[in-house]
């Protein structure tokens, strides 16, 4: 196969896009084709204060690797989840890219905030039913909007690509989950309530062009998976997705994009409003939340010191 | 000889002769999933397999709440 703008050999076909690159031309294309949906979706501007969330893997070094090419202003930031082995090396990858390009990085450790790692929280909380993928997420995402709030930053972006995007997109579908299904979107807007805008540049791109970038551009991400990820439904939708698309190329790309229609032409338009008109402050963070006195985070994370109180007390008796 | 195909620890050998795809439908990998490399090199999946080749897939799918 070879490449359509310059007739050399290809290093990636695109069949979605019916288009086959060489690993210069693709190297060109990801942040063309970034800008463009940074701009399409009204992500940020040119002046805006960018805190990335950086996790070591893929994307998001992709992602911090292309909006620097870009010419953004970006601050990492690493949260340390304390998943053993997974997590230390994870983090030498966000440093060490962040060191070699001369970016700042900012780390926040969960144990050294909360008092527990992210595998000791889920063994005291009844959330997630003893697998650590709900308390983390929730702590991610709340760590994420704490971080950007004290910084003072206009918007937060993640490296979540377009099979990320489907992957819950299909699950939320499953379950008519229209509350989440309202929310889902490249960019989630700020609330008055103390929410940052959060923005998705890559929601476009499929995993493995976010791949081949990092790999042609020589970019050392963290490879291995979290132990955890094994079995996740995230994982299960995003194989049934691809199946699917290897007999109808583009079907992926074309479910996210008539969804972001229809969301547009003003389905979920009614949720969208009912959750906002729910919104309150969580009377002990301050992080808009829709239950009414503390948000999902403080509840989770007063109930694992609570009983991690208890558990030691009964440990010395 | 034969044709190496290896995913993370995983090893497959398969007959020269087919494409890369062709190959990878056969052992019963998602060409969605993957990235064929060769030295190194990306290269595309409708590359006709020769003896002695040994192609390097790249895992793409990642996974967990996100
Ligand atoms: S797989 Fe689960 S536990 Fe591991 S980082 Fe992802 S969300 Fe957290
Ligand atoms: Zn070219
Ligand atoms: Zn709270």
């Amino acid at each position: 196969m070879r490449c359509r703008k310059c007739g050399e050999k290809a290093a990636i076909n695109m069949r979605q896009h019916k288009l086959a690159l060489c690993g210069t031309h693709f190297l060109d294309w990801i942040p063309e084709q970034t800008q463009r949906f940074i701009e399409k979706y009204r992500m940020f501007g040119e002046d805006s204060r960018i805190l990335l969330a950086v996790s070591g893997g893929k994307d998001s070094l992709a992602l911090w690797d292309v909006l620097q090419r870009l010419g953004y202003q970006t601050t990492g930031l690493y949260i340390g989840l304390g998943i053993n082995e997974y997590s230390m090396r994870s983090q030498e990858m966000a440093e060490k890219f962040a060191t070699e390009n001369d970016l700042n990085l900012t780390v926040v450790d969960v144990a050294d905030e909360e008092g527990a790692t992210i595998p000791e929280a889920s063994k005291l909380t009844e959330r997630g039913k003893g697998k650590p993928c709900s308390v983390c997420g929730l702590t991610k995402r709340h760590m994420m909007n704490r971080v950007a709030r004290e910084g003072g930053y206009d918007v937060v972006t993640t490296g979540h690509n377009l099979d990320d995007e489907v992957a819950v997109l299909f699950g939320n579908t499953l379950n008519w989950a229209v509350g989440y299904l309202a929310r889902q979107g490249p960019v989630l807007e700020e609330t008055a309530a103390g929410l940052v805008r959060k923005a998705k540049p890559f929601c476009r791109f499929y995993e493995r062009e976010t791949a081949a970038y990092t790999l042609l551009r020589g970019i050392n991400y963290i490879y291995e998976e979290c132990p955890y990820a094994e079995g996740a439904t995230s994982i299960y939708h995003k194989e049934l997705l691809n199946q699917m698309e290897e007999v109808r190329p583009g079907l992926k790309l074309s479910f996210y994009l008539s969804f972001l229609r229809a969301k547009e032409s003003g389905l979920f338009v009614q949720e969208s409003t009912l959750a906002k008109s729910k919104l309150a402050q969580c009377r002990t963070c301050g992080q808009p939340t829709t239950a009414p006195d503390q948000c999902a985070y403080c509840r989770t994370w007063d109930g694992v010191r609570k009983r991690r109180v208890t558990t030691r007390e009964g440990e010395t008796r | 000889m034969a044709v190496r195909l290896t995913l993370r620890d995983k090893e497959f050998t398969v007959n020269p002769g087919t494409t890369i795809r062709q190959a990878l439908k056969l052992v019963g990998i998602q060409p969605e999933s993957v990235i064929p490399t060769r030295d190194g090199e990306l290269i595309t999946d409708d590359e006709i397999l020769k003896d002695g080749d040994h192609i390097r897939l790249i895992a793409v799918i990642s996974g967990g709440s996100l």
